[in-house]
């Protein structure tokens, strides 16, 4: 109980300390993350109603003109289909990869920590010298990928140019870069598997693929709405890779025909090359609608599959 | 005790040790799982190992046919004109002073909020813890227009407490460090405290800290790659006179040169920090991963 080894005084600060210094302790949180985590937030939503312009002196309240012009943005439209179609490239194959190498990792190794530093280490890195390095390797002239592929009798690609091509090489970094981070969230769920359970698929018969099938995804299916959930919110704000993808220019364009521009990448584009902070500010709540949104589709549909 | 909250304890969150290898049944890896393992880690490794082979050889050498896979000669070199021609010293300089400035800072703050949420109670406790975990979800780039403006009011756009303020706290940390302590540290070592006339501040001090040593090191360390690594924020708020190391990285790369083994060089010397950190800590970082969910 509370010490009041001398008198009234002691104890009126033994309460105090009791009472109040847990909100001391956690001030400089809500204090800085109010300050430049909250406040940015709700401030662009009334940004986004005015026509805020860096280089115009002039301040409007426009309403929802901003996401108005945005319904019929083609820039925008076709920014949503590129950020769309990176995000499925990208997420499908690196959530299955990221399975099967989880696989392979659970079982009993030799050298484990040193595989798994191996497949992680592509995380680590930063996103800018990623993806530098593979805008030089899928380099037009001089990129290693159209060497291999002259070396098997294919057609060199010109990735920067083209959609689909684009498309494929962005995310590809993607993958690169996610694809061991997500096998080892995989490995530490199978982890938690009961090995029983696959011998007693092992006494019934079941093979490798099959015990695959009916246990492990089962099982794992919590971790893979989670990795999905997350990838999904990452792959909707991707902005750096297409931003550096195309080497020697850094065009918030995202290539010449806009090829890959992202809405990400739009909405820097909008925001800081030609300071329309209103606009740009209706991007990015419609972006955070459309994660938010898009998080829920995929945490029902992930959650269906396999259901058992 | 008045001011201890009994509270079942949680899972421990800690990185797993050699203690949590697979038991005795788990099948044994054969030889196409070495082969296709090999195959990945070589996937992961090449690009890397790419650019440090770049990095090593003048310009003529990236358009050799077949490309040439050994490293060669031209490393320091490479890396004398990378600091002749951009201001790398300094944004190498920047780089330490964010990304330290921010581990300290986060880890020191998680700690404390981690601290009064896992082991004290007071009014409001559940619902800002709530609040806390909540904003983790949050998109970064919903209020970037907003933090600029703010930044711009202030002042300090160009400068490093553009990219230092707003890094200073992460509603993850705090998250992380609740759910630490909550199991580390016992009650009991806290009702012992209490009766020897301890007060919050000391407890924190000689009791907390010691048993928070092995989170707040996964932390920091996290902490410290997140902010080496980040781009968007620092472009968007500072100048190519006083970069971090990526924005210097980018700037170089989008130059109107091809000048492939200066800029891959760069590459080469943004990586090295942080691949350094998880050469020598990677296990820790590993278990940190694996043990939940670290968001990168």
């Amino acid at each position: 109980m509370t010490l009041a080894r001398s008198g009234p005084r002691r104890r009126w600060a033994y309460q105090l300390d009791v009472k109040g210094s847990p909100y001391f302790y956690i001030a400089p949180f809500f204090l800085l993350f109010g300050a430049v985590g909250m406040f940015p937030l709700l401030y662009t939503a009334y940004v986004s109603l005015t026509n805020w312009n860096l280089l115009e002196p002039t301040r409007h309240w426009v309403g929802l003109a901003n996401y108005a012009e945005l319904l019929t943005d083609d820039y925008f439209w076709n920014a949503l289909f590129n950020t769309v179609s990176i995000w499925l490239l990208s997420t499908v194959p690196q959530l299955l990869a990221a399975l099967f190498i989880a696989h392979m990792l659970n079982r009993s190794l030799r050298a484990r920590t040193f595989f798994r530093m191996g497949v992680l280490l592509p995380n680590v890195t930063s996103i800018v010298a990623v993806t530098i390095i593979f805008a030089q390797l899928f380099g037009r002239d001089f990129g290693m990928v159209n060497w291999a592929l002259d070396l098997v009798g294919l057609d060199p690609v010109d990735w920067q140019a083209g959609t689909l091509s684009s498309h494929i090489a962005i995310s590809l970094i993607v993958i690169w870069r996610w694809t061991g981070y997500n096998a080892l969230i995989y490995l530490a769920a199978m982890q938690t598997i009961p090995e029983h359970l696959y011998e007693a698929a092992t006494l019934d018969g079941a093979g490798q693929f099959t015990q695959f099938r009916k246990i492990t995804i089962p099982m794992l299916r919590p971790t893979i709405i989670f990795t999905a959930v997350v990838s999904t919110i990452g792959g909707f704000q991707i902005i750096a890779e297409p931003l550096l993808f195309q080497a020697g220019t850094g065009n918030p364009t995202g290539g010449s025909d806009r090829q890959f521009q992202t809405v990400g990448l739009y909405l820097y584009e909008q925001g800081f090359s030609l300071y329309k902070f209103g606009y740009a500010s209706a991007i990015a709540w419609t972006l955070c609608l459309i994660i938010v949104v898009m998080a829920l589709v995929n945490y029902s549909i992930t959650r269906r599959i396999r259901r058992s | 005790m008045t001011t201890i909250i009994t509270e079942a304890p949680r899972q421990a969150r800690v990185p797993r040790s050699r203690a949590a290898r697979p038991r005795g049944g788990r099948r044994s890896a054969g030889f196409w799982t070495y082969a296709a393992l090999v195959a990945v880690l070589l996937g992961s490794l090449f690009p890397v190992y790419w650019s440090l082979i770049v990095a090593s050889h003048d310009n003529d050498a990236i358009a050799r046919v077949p490309p040439v896979l050994t490293p060669g000669g031209h490393l320091f070199e490479n890396i004398a004109r990378v600091f002749d021609t951009t201001a790398f010293g300094k944004a190498m300089l920047n780089s330490f002073i964010v990304s330290g400035s921010v581990t300290v800072s986060v880890v020191l703050f998680s700690t404390l909020a981690g601290f009064a949420f896992a082991k004290l109670r007071f009014r409001g406790r559940t619902s800002l813890l709530v609040v806390a975990i909540a904003t983790t979800t949050v998109p970064h780039q919903l209020g970037i227009i907003p933090l600029y403006i703010l930044m711009a009011e202030l002042g300090w756009t160009g400068r490093l407490e553009a990219v230092i303020v707003p890094g200073l706290v992460t509603a993850f940390g705090v998250f992380f460090m609740t759910q630490y302590l909550s199991s580390a540290v016992p009650d009991e070592l806290l009702e012992a405290g209490r009766i020897d006339g301890c007060s919050t501040l000391r407890l924190f001090w000689h009791v907390v800290v010691p048993a928070a040593r092995p989170a707040a090191a996964v932390l920091g360390l996290f902490t410290f790659m997140q902010a080496w690594n980040d781009f968007f924020w620092p472009l968007v708020v500072l100048t190519p006179e006083n970069p971090t190391v990526q924005v210097a990285l980018s700037s170089l790369a989008s130059g109107y040169t091809t000048d492939y083994a200066l800029v891959l060089t760069g590459t080469v010397l943004a990586t090295v920090p942080v691949v350094a950190v998880f050469a020598a800590l990677g296990r820790q970082i590993i278990g940190g991963i694996m043990s939940g969910a670290i968001k990168g």
